[in-house]
Parts: C-alpha cells; structure tokens; sequence
C-alpha cells in the first residue's frame, strides 16, 4: 500500500525596511554585536514600541499578489516563552487577526501546474543571536537582529512531494523579490524556509509531523524532506510511531537529526498586546499600494510568450528574476525592440554562462544591458557577424570599452563588400583545383571545407552569408 | 473552577516564577479567583458583539521608516551583569 506525502511550509521573510518593525534602529546586517538594539529593542521599563509604515505597505504587495484578503483591522499578539535571545519575554506577533489572510499561488512541477493555499501571513518581530563558545559556560547575546521586521508566510499543507515543496519556496522566493519587499539573501537568514513534513496512508486523517527547520538551500531542502518522507514511512512501517518535533539537516552525511526537545510542550499563551493598537488598512492605503505594483512574473511571463514571441522555456528563464527581466527589457528596448529571440539568446547562453562561471549575478555583470545592446545592434546592421561577436562579447567582458571601441581598436569590422568577398572566394577556389574537381565531382561536403578556407583568408571577418552565397554561385556556374 | 497543584506547578513554570511548595495553595485559590471572573464574563453573550483587541478606541499611529536610534551599547551595559566583547552573556543554553 503506498503512502501520501502531506507537506506544508512556513517561510520567514525579512521586510526591506531601514529600520526595525517597532524602532528606529537600523537593521543593516553585519553590524557590530548590538550596535543597534536601542532601549525599545531590548524591553526596557517604559518603552513604548510605535510600528514602522513600511511594513504595512509591503504586507498589502504580499496580499495582492497572492490575491488574498487583506486583514482591514489586524491585532498584534504577544507569544510568551523564555528564551535569552527574546528580550522581552514574548514576541511580537500576530494570531487571529493577520494583516494577511487566506490566498493562493500558482507552481508548476514537471510541467503540471498546481494552485498551493496559502493559510495567511502575518507580521512579527525577529529575535536575537545567540554566540556560542566564547566562555566556558556561557552564551553570547547578540540583539542586532532583535526586533527585525519579518512577514511569515504560511501555507495550507498543500504540497504532495518534496519537488512541489521546493517550486512553491522558489516562487515564494521569487515573487517576494519582484515586489521588492525582501531581499531573498538565504545566506543572511532574510528568507527562511521550515517544513512541515508527514505521511499517511491516501484518505486517512494527517499523520504526526516533523518540522525541518534552518536550511538555508533550495537543494539542501528539497533533500532533507526526501530524507524525512523516508524515515518516517521506514518508522511508520515498521511498526513505530512518529514523534511531533523539529529536526535538522545534516548536509554532510544527508541525514536529519532530532533537534533536542524543549521540556515544555508549546504553549505560548496568546494574547493581544496591550502597548499597540490595532492596525488599520484602508481602501485608500490598498489603492495606493496597487498603483504601485510591478508586474507579477507570471504575467510577465505571459507576455514575453506573447508579444515577443519567446518560448514558455525562454520566458520563464528571462522572468526567473525582476533583474534579469529589467536586463532583457533594456537589451531589447535599446536594439529597436525586434530579435528578442536574439537577445534573449545572448543573455541566456553567453552573459548567463560568464555570470556563472565567475560566480556573478546579473546585476553585478561586467557588461551592461547598453553594451550588449551596442554589440547585438552592430549583428543587426551587419558590422560584425555572430562569430565576430563573440570576440566583442569576450573583450567587453574584459572591460576593455563598448562594442563599437572594440570593433574599431581590434579591426573586428565584418567585410560585407561582395567585390572583395568574390576575390577571396576566387582566391581559394584557384588555390584548390583538386577539391574543387571533387566537389564537382560530387563531394558536397567540400562546400564546408572552402568556406572555412575563405573565412580563414578574411580573418574570420567575412559575412558568412555572402560567402556561402557567393561561393555557391561560383561552384555551380 | 479550580486549580489543583499540577496545573499551578505547570503555569509556574512556564511564567517562569517559582512558587513554593507551601504557596501552592494560596496561588491556586487566587487564580481560581480569577478564573472564576473569566467564567463570570464568558456567561455574558456577546452575540454580535465585535472582539475588542484593545480598550482604547484608537488605531495604531505609524512611524516613518527613518533610523532615528543610535548606537548606545556601552550604557545599555553598563546595567547588564555580564558582558564580552559587545555580547550580553548569560549562561550556556546548549549543550
């Protein structure tokens, strides 16, 4: 009998604001331990916490875009425990009345798309570090990031496989940042994903579940839920039951371990705070907002298929980042707006293969969205010829100026004269007699080999597309 | 309703106060007390009745997302009991 895979995820995102949820402290990461946690942050006696704008703003961009309802009045809540990093003694957080309520998102797995439910998200602030191992016996307490604004999103438990798991975190990830309300920096912990993994038999009630929580990879977390479905039907097979904790990844041996469990079972006695008011959202601030919003990589996506003609593969490459769209949109605007599929092709073969290599993204390209436009416009006008190109690719990538600095300093300018093109074709064909009797003869495959020669007579800088036009009309006249 | 030593002794605990062993009894009739109150209330009906989250008839004021805080570690510390390099350090919480 088989088993069904029951998953559902809890993403923290880190708000793009200047300062904290509830302070005027910075958030900037790498700062100094506690340069900047300020009297409200660490819950000194009277201190009054006065919530940030920004966040409401960015909460309402989550809400339309998931097509959710928006929470008019939301409440927040203090979540009591105990804990060194939690200054307070609660987090400021929210429970019955989230600013963002029930919504969806679309993901698509092999090709099949799939609406995930998202539960709600609602606003909450940050805890502290702890440092461990710097005195015998003792934790270092680093409150920097104590009071952080942070949206978690929570899913329905939606998601049948680890893959489905890992495509809603992905467009999660990549639709927080087309709205540029998170900055999606998994290695600074400003989007964090926790799973919700359990397994039943198909029609039986949820199973107990595990919760993966602090990996910081896609790879890692897609691999880590594989492991826990097989652990749990393995237990769950063999007689045992499964024990409702968090456990975390071992990427070294691709394990997950149990995290040790708190003595306490979670009871963290809700209830609203009485130093904030309720927050409310009016139509106004809704309005604002949505005059505001980008476009939404899947109608992004719509429309590169569209009105430019690109294939679904090449429209979902070129919209995988606001970026890189802005990238494509700016090569495309900048060379007249036809041949998308040739800058599309630029982009995701050569630019996206040299990023790779070197470890870049696309905003920290060595050759801008202008340069390569100047180089695409230049195949366009014929100067230079594709395999030309490459060499002006190479030598921008270099730094060494734009497009037409290189074609002018490095002589790469294409001969597109047919007189000179004819000479150079006569040329070869007169230096080879007996290739040419055996082309006639019928060896086709010597047209090959004669364009290499005339090409290689030119420099590599002859129109190819003359030359073979050219040298065909010679061959068969 | 009434509260007996095990449900005294768990909220004690996760409030983090520690009542002894000759004050449970007195903890639990107090809490009960107002345990008794919240039954009191939650008799009343409210159907129709919209949850309050806050007495005060006001919505929350916002602030501009402006950093307006310095860094004031040093004295913040100067009150904590022990301090290393800029950390607050409290014993181990890990193993």
């Amino acid at each position: 009998m088989s088993w069904e895979v029951v998953i559902g995820l809890e993403i923290h995102a880190q708000l793009t604001t200047n300062t904290k949820i509830f302070s005027g402290s910075s958030i900037a990461y790498g700062a100094q331990p506690n340069t900047q946690a300020c009297a409200i942050d660490l819950g000194m006696p009277g201190m009054l916490p006065v919530l940030n704008e920004a966040v409401i703003g960015k909460s309402i961009r989550l809400a339309l875009a998931l097509n959710a309802e928006i929470g008019r009045k939301s409440v927040f809540e203090r979540k009591n425990y105990f804990y060194p990093d939690l200054p307070k003694g609660y987090q400021t957080s929210q429970l019955q009345y989230p600013i963002v309520g029930k919504g969806t998102l679309e993901i698509e797995v092999d090709g099949v798309k799939k609406t995930i439910g998202v539960t709600r998200a609602h606003l909450e602030e940050d805890a502290g570090k702890s440092v461990h191992g710097i005195l015998p016996g003792m934790s270092g307490i680093d409150l920097n990031r104590a009071g952080t604004p942070l949206l978690e999103i929570v899913s329905e438990p939606d998601m049948r496989s680890a893959k489905e798991a890992v495509a809603y975190a992905r467009k999660m990830h990549e639709l927080v940042q087309y709205l540029g309300i998170c900055d999606g920096n998994m290695q600074e912990g400003s989007f964090r994903v926790d799973s919700n993994v359990s397994v039943r038999r198909p029609g039986a009630p949820l199973g107990t579940r595990t919760e993966l929580k602090n990996i910081n990879s896609f790879r890692f977390i897609e691999k880590a839920i594989e492991y826990e479905i097989a652990r749990q039907i393995e237990v769950l097979e063999s007689g045992g039951k499964i024990v409702q904790e968090t456990r975390l990844y071992d990427a070294d041996n691709d394990v997950t371990r149990s995290m040790r469990s708190k003595e306490e079972a979670n009871d963290y006695r809700y209830f609203p705070c009485p130093d904030l008011l309720p927050v409310v959202i009016t139509d106004e601030d809704i309005d604002a907002v949505r005059a505001q919003m980008p476009e939404l990589p899947d109608v992004k996506r719509a429309r590169y298929m569209a009105e430019f003609g690109l294939s679904d593969y090449d429209a979902g490459v070129l919209t995988g980042s606001r970026e890189l769209a802005e990238y494509f949109e700016a090569v495309l605007a900048a060379t007249g707006g036809k041949d998308a599929k040739v800058c599309a092709n630029w982009i995701m073969s050569d630019l996206s293969g040299a990023l790779n290599r070197a470890g870049l993204s696309i905003s920290q390209s060595p050759i801008s969205a202008a340069h390569l436009a100047g180089m695409i416009a230049r195949i366009q006008d014929n100067t230079i010829s594709g395999k030309l190109a490459k060499q002006v690719f190479d030598a921008m990538w270099n730094g060494e100026g734009s497009a037409d600095e290189i074609i002018a300093s490095k002589g790469l300018k294409q001969i597109t004269d047919s007189g000179a093109i004819e000479a150079l074709v006569d040329e070869v064909l007169a230096n080879n007699p007996s290739q040419v009797e055996a082309y006639k003869g019928g060896q086709e495959k010597m047209l090959g080999y004669f364009v290499g020669q005339i090409m290689k007579a030119s420099g590599g800088q002859a129109n190819p597309g003359q030359v073979n036009q050219i040298l065909k009309a010679k061959l068969g006249g | 309703m009434s509260l007996g030593k095990t449900e005294v002794e768990y909220i004690s605990r996760l409030a983090a106060i520690a009542v002894k062993d000759d004050e449970v009894g007195e903890v639990a009739a107090k809490l009960s007390n107002i345990l008794d109150l919240f039954a009191q209330m939650e008799a009343a009906d409210t159907q129709g009745v919209e949850p309050m989250a806050h007495p005060l008839d006001q919505v929350q004021r916002l602030r501009r997302d402006v950093i307006s805080e310095t860094d004031q570690h040093e004295k913040l510390q100067s009150v904590a009991p022990s301090t290393s390099e800029g950390l607050y350090l409290v014993p181990q919480v890990i193993e």
